[in-house]
């Protein structure tokens, strides 16, 4: 694989996780429990929508085939993306969506600062940008956490189930392939075993605060970055590559 | 489960530097940061601001419309108090 195709996967995987877990998300506009949520929550959305077409539009001018933004994010099948497990997980309850959130965004963050000392430019700089957002979105969902751990009994039994429920998922983040250590040789790019000592940092004092236990590691599932999913991302794909499946080219 | 209305707080935004904070609307929040979280996410989205107040309704003290008559109108014909003989300089904005 050339230091360019592995530029464009990696490129790729960046933008399908903020694609897919962004779906996710707009699957939970006008169902949040309270209007203030509701706001946060599509804002959010819209945020990581932002950060996947700059992303899928770099891809496309990389590989030079004329592909689009929406190219990428509807005309291709399951196998084709590279988005981790645990965003296309369903958003269960209050509780299991944040901590999915809590979970991605605590990694996301610190992979968001190793891409702005990358040597890929335009990489630096779409990381820049979107770095900014992430930091609330972490700020957000780290006080919910404490919040619901630290909460009522139900709240903190139900925020303690959704964590080590989601925790299996938290493995594959770290695993380098050989796309992530193309990037690391051949772009500087992030160095996912010091990230996940961050990551670690990080989660365990929002945690504790929490009054909540990180799970003990376990049996982790991976294939997401490879395009092996769970039988969840085909129904969310279905549902949201529907119209341009069915009109392709269609805008208004 | 009860469900309990979350307390309302007030939102004041300063729109840029050196300019007062001014009342935005209200959000409700189960606490002080969660306040401030959601009057970011409510009232800041279009860049209206660069800094944030919330303070909890019932903190505010408020004067009482019954008492409007004496509160406010012994002001009404006290024009003398109005510095309207003064000339505004140009240029001088925010007055």
């Amino acid at each position: 694989m050339s230091a360019n195709q592995a530029l464009i996967a990696y490129t790729l995987r960046l933008a399908d996780n903020a694609l897919i877990l962004a779906q996710r998300m707009v699957e939970l506009v006008a169902a949040e429990p309270e209007l203030e949520e509701e706001l946060a929550n599509a804002n959010f959305a819209l945020d990581f929508i932002g950060q996947a077409r700059m992303f899928y539009t770099y891809a496309g001018e990389l590989e030079g085939q004329g592909r689009s933004e929406d190219d990428f994010a509807f005309m291709r099948d399951e196998r084709e993306f590279g988005n981790l497990l645990l965003l296309e997980q369903p958003n269960g309850h209050f509780g299991d969506a944040l901590v999915r959130q809590f979970l991605f965004e605590a990694f996301y963050l610190h992979l968001l600062e190793a891409l702005m000392r990358c040597s890929d430019q335009r990489l630096c700089e779409i990381a820049a940008r979107a770095i900014k957002e992430v930091k609330y979105h972490f700020r957000h969902s780290s006080h919910w956490l404490v919040r619901l751990g630290d909460g009522t009994e139900l709240s903190h039994n139900r925020a303690q189930t959704s964590l080590d429920d989601a925790w299996r998922y938290t493995g594959e983040m770290f695993t380098a392939d050989e796309i992530d250590t193309a990037m690391q040789e051949n772009f500087d790019g992030p160095d996912l075993a010091s990230i996940h000592e961050l990551w670690r940092r990080d989660i365990a004092t929002v945690v504790v605060e929490a009054t909540l236990q990180l799970p003990d590691d376990q049996w982790m599932a991976s294939g997401g970055k490879q395009g092996r999913h769970s039988e969840h991302l085909g129904f969310l794909l279905a549902e949201m590559q529907y119209l341009q499946r069915s009109f392709p080219g269609a805008t208004w | 489960m009860s469900k309990q209305e979350w307390p309302l707080y007030e939102v004041f935004v300063r729109s840029k530097a050196g300019l007062s904070h001014r009342h935005a609307g209200s959000v409700h929040a189960p606490d002080d940061q969660m306040a401030l979280d959601h009057a970011r996410d409510a009232y800041t989205r279009r860049s209206e601001g660069v800094s944030l107040w919330v303070v909890r309704s019932d903190s505010i003290v408020a004067s009482d419309p019954a008492e409007t008559s004496a509160f406010f109108e012994p002001a009404k014909d006290k024009i003398y108090r109005h510095p309207t003989f003064y000339e505004i300089p140009d240029g001088v904005k925010n007055l």
